[in-house]
């Protein structure tokens, strides 16, 4: 006796309950490891899925087990070649035993436990509480832009919108209501009519007939006005409401003074945070621009590439920047249908007085467009020790603390491991909380 | 051997299956099966499921439903890496010890591969599963799936009664337990074996028929008096020592809530249910590889698949069955398949084509001819260990090459102590023999004392055996958790056998 099942279309991903008890469980050292391999990976691969391993002792399922290296016990292996009775043979060392008893199936014992990471869940817990600032705000709240959609009829509308089906449908119904009389009806009385009018000496009964005729026929006739074919009753008009819907699409400037004093140390960690950022971005939007703006006394936009390998001498002039930034998101990118970030790095310097112009700029006509200014200061690493108070600081930075508004913020990195910590203070829920 | 077989004979002849050629197979090797092996099976039922499927199912002990447990999910975590990365493969069955005996097997396998499969899993291990005393005694194949499906709902439940990190806390403790949350050789107190199976189905009857009442009232939160009271006499039948930690536990534990109980009896359970299987890894593979075996050998013998056929499985079957020697890279220990399947071969020549070496070791089973009889017998009357202790043969033992190694900890050397020749035959047999016994290599570890009216401290004794102690890096957390679920103190004492 037996019974087949076919099962292959039976929802999988059984154990994703099993899953995520597991995250739960290991959440802290999933999370440590996930930013472990973000600093270590170059950032292209950021995306993809990946093996992580995580200190098994986490996740340890303990048993009362006998101690390998304890006691006497005999072992029976197979393969025996040249060993007779009585022989001796050295232990490898550190003691481990070769026979397959002692490797426990639970992965205990081992320093790690590796397992593999799907893109999303990777990126999931990267983001994991980051929000960006004033996101619901724009893409929820102050929806800009429009789209018409259907919205069922209704009985007023222009005559291109007529719904004809819906019209003629009510128009049918109605007729029938009415016991409107049909064509058919009133041309078969109009013919008996004229038969009988052709007869040249109609007899009293014809005549009697003519007559009923004739008066049948008013009636009718008087009955069709009464209940015309199309009634303005029966008019429908397809209905078109305006729908809002959220700006799904974000463009993200990023701004780099590229002059001598910027090294290659300098724009890494640069490139670092745009990455990350960007990464961002593209989890939250369907679609996301980047802008490379670089400058030195004077600003262009240019292909990543250049952006971040190519070198150029000059002065130090970030106004330039931002009035570049200006232009193009004027010309491409207009706020009804982008949300705009920028992503600003520098090493601090720039000519003197421009560090006012900055601040001008930046409050009379950048941050009112714009969803987030982020201004990250890349510091030598023994300055940041000197840095580390808020307030003192490069010209740039100490004007920038002028600015209040919640949506720009600023903040120092002298090193890859101190990117993801400011990341989040960047983009925390905190932060937002204290915008709100 | 007939000639070539007449190809109008052929059960199926390309390698991509459909319904219908599973079938009609399956009429075939089920035939076979029964009526020249003389099998005796519980009803099958055959699931088609695919690789995705078949991780699924790795991770939760091979069974369709189970409980919601984090390390579930890290098995999942570790299986699906290893056979996406190609560190692994995916077996090509699962088997349950279920009435209907449930049988998985993967979409992607080829029609030839789908039939050794069912030989192997819906023949041989279901043979197995139904007539071997152990899965007889200590498993309720008609209830387990009913039992489950109760566990998973049960434990859902509590985690939305109580929160998951309670759940979570007491699964933990109580999983690391289980291995001490078996019944091996002593009964429940004063209970007759048949008296307790006749419990054991009476409770899980009732677990059925109540299933509604027992959604509507649990998980309760705190135990009525009667409850606790019958609770109590329970424990007070319980003569110390008690080798099944868990259910010292969950009858006597002064802290544990009643839906606590109720989890460490799941967790128990089905500890226990998996119990039989730990000790017949040998045997249960032993039986499936060599009923597949004789079953796809006589099924081409008959003409009812190809040549090509045949070959494709003996290709399979030799890498199911290849042992690695000791100095192999391969080598990871013995291989159940092919340590079972040589045995049993040897049975059936034993029986049949006996040596005078085999007259002078087995003078009852040598030369009488039902081979069919003789393996039916052992199927059902042995685990690993005495199994071994019976059946294996010189032969066998020389096939292998096997050889006993000496390990004292105080020692920097191991000592060859026995090899496959006359004087080491016994020794390496019954070496063996001990590497398949559970309690040889488990720690033995008992209650020895409960101060329930006073501090309620609880007593465990581990039984040291040849100098043995327990490792030191997991005995300590495990300690934690048996604290936990005890809620006081526990003391361990390691003390040595006196024997």
């Amino acid at each position: 006796m037996s019974h087949f099942i076919d099962r292959r279309l039976n929802p999988k991903g059984k154990s994703l309950g099993n899953r995520q008890r597991f995250f739960r469980r290991a959440k802290g050292q999933i999370k440590e490891a996930v930013n472990r391999s973000l600093r270590d990976r170059s950032v292209k691969e950021l995306e993809k899925s990946g093996k992580i391993s995580i200190p098994a002792k986490s996740t340890a399922e303990p048993r009362f087990r006998l101690d390998g290296a304890s006691g006497r016990r005999q072992h029976v292996h197979p393969g025996n070649k040249e060993f007779s009775t009585g022989d001796r043979l050295r232990k490898p060392p550190q003691g481990g035993g070769k026979g397959g008893k002692d490797a426990s199936d639970s992965g205990d014992g081992e320093d790690n436990f590796s397992f593999t990471l799907t893109q999303d869940e990777f990126l999931d817990i990267f983001f994991e509480d980051l929000e960006l600032p004033n996101l619901i705000k724009t893409s929820l709240k102050e929806m800009t832009a429009w789209k018409w959609r259907r919205a069922g009829v209704t009985v007023t509308g222009a005559p291109t919108n007529l719904n004809l089906i819906r019209t003629m449908k009510n128009a049918h119904g109605r007729r029938l209501a009415l016991k409107r009389p049909s064509t058919k009806e009133v041309n078969e009385l109009k013919e008996r009519l004229f038969n009988l009018e052709r007869i040249a000496q109609p007899t009293d009964e014809q005549r009697a007939e003519m007559k009923a005729v004739l008066a049948k026929l008013e009636e009718l006739e008087a009955r069709r006005r009464w209940a015309p074919y199309i009634d303005p009753l029966d008019v429908r008009y397809n209905a078109f409401a305006p729908q809002p819907i959220p700006t799904t699409a974000a463009v993200m400037f990023c701004l780099m003074d590229v002059s001598g004093s910027m090294g290659e140390r300098e724009k890494d960690l640069a490139k670092r945070f745009y990455m990350l950022l960007y990464l961002f971005l593209q989890k939250r939007y369907e679609k996301v621009e980047v802008v490379f703006i670089r400058h030195t006394h004077h600003a262009e936009e240019v292909d990543e590439e250049t952006f971040f390998y190519s070198r150029q001498s000059g002065g130090t002039i970030v106004s330039t920047a931002i009035e570049v930034m200006q232009e193009i998101q004027r010309d491409r990118f207009p706020t009804d249908d982008w949300n705009i970030y920028v992503a600003q790095a520098s090493d601090g310097y720039t000519q003197s007085g421009d560090a006012q112009r900055c601040v001008q700029l930046l409050n009379e006509e950048v941050l009112p467009i714009l969803q987030y200014y982020a201004y990250i200061e890349i510091l030598d690493e023994r300055e940041m020790d000197v840095f580390s108070d808020p307030d003192a600081g490069a010209e740039l930075w100490r004007a920038y603390r002028s600015i209040k508004d919640p949506r720009f913020a600023q903040t120092r990195i002298a090193h890859p491991r101190d990117i993801f910590p400011v990341f989040r203070e960047l983009f925390s829920k905190e932060k937002k909380g204290q915008a709100a | 051997m007939s000639a070539t077989p007449k190809s109008d004979n052929l059960l199926f002849s390309e390698a991509a299956w459909t319904f219908a050629d599973l079938q009609r197979t399956f009429d075939a090797i089920e035939d076979i099966g029964l009526n020249d092996l003389g099998l005796d099976v519980y009803k099958n039922q055959i699931e088609i499921i695919t690789s995705e499927q078949m991780l699924d199912a790795y991770s939760s002990h091979g069974m369709p439903l189970m409980y919601r447990h984090w390390s579930f999910g890290k098995a999942f975590a570790r299986d699906s890496m290893n056979y996406q990365k190609g560190y692994t493969g995916l077996a090509y069955e699962i088997v349950i010890n279920s009435d209907p005996c449930i049988s998985y097997l993967m979409e992607e396998n080829s029609m030839t591969m789908q039939a050794l499969v069912m030989a192997h899993a819906c023949m041989g291990h279901n043979h197995f599963f139904k007539n071997n005393y152990l899965f007889q005694q200590w498993t309720d194949a008609s209830s387990i799936l009913t039992y489950l499906d109760f566990a998973k709902k049960y434990i859902a439940r509590c985690e939305d009664e109580y929160g998951w990190e309670e759940v979570e806390q007491t699964l933990d403790a109580a999983h690391a337990l289980q291995d001490q949350g078996v019944f091996r050789y002593n009964r429940p107190p004063k209970l007759s074996q048949t008296e307790m199976r006749a419990k054991v189905e009476a409770r899980l009857e009732h677990e059925r028929e109540n299933f509604n009442d027992l959604w509507r009232t649990l998980p309760q939160r705190e135990e009525d008096e009667e409850a606790a009271e019958a609770r109590l006499g329970e424990v007070r039948n319980i003569k110390l020592p008690e080798e099944n930690l868990l259910y010292f536990i969950e009858k006597a534990s002064p802290s544990l809530r009643p839906w606590q109980r109720e989890l460490i009896r799941i967790v128990r359970n089905v500890s226990q249910y998996f119990y039989p299987q730990k000790q017949t890894k040998v045997m249960n593979e032993g039986c499936a590889t060599f009923v597949h075996h004789y079953i796809m050998n006589e099924l081409h013998r008959r003409g009812q698949i190809s040549d090509g056929s045949i070959l494709e499985f003996l290709h399979s079957h030799s890498s199911v069955v290849f042992q690695p020697e000791f100095d192999d890279p391969r080598y990871s220990g013995i291989n159940p398949y092919a340590l079972g399947f040589a045995m049993m071969e040897d049975i059936v020549r034993i029986v049949t084509d006996p040596t005078d070496e085999d007259r002078e070791w087995f003078p009852a089973m040598a030369g009488h001819g039902d081979w069919r009889g003789e393996l039916k017998n052992a199927w059902a009357n042995f685990r690993d260990e005495s199994f071994i202790q019976q059946y294996l043969s010189p032969k066998v033992i020389r096939d292998f090459g096997f050889f006993a190694l000496g390990d004292d900890g105080r020692k920097p050397y191991y000592r060859v102590e026995a090899i496959h020749d006359e004087m080491g035959y016994r020794d390496v047999r019954n070496a063996l023999s001990t590497m398949y016994d559970l309690g040889m290599h488990e720690p033995n570890l008992q209650v020895v004392g409960a101060d329930l009216s006073g501090d309620r401290t609880l007593k465990i004794r581990h039984t040291v055996y040849k100098d043995r102690i327990l490792d030191r890096r997991t005995q300590d957390a495990v300690m934690g958790h048996l604290k936990f679920l005890w809620g006081y103190d526990v003391e361990l004492e390691q003390d040595k056998a006196e024997a």
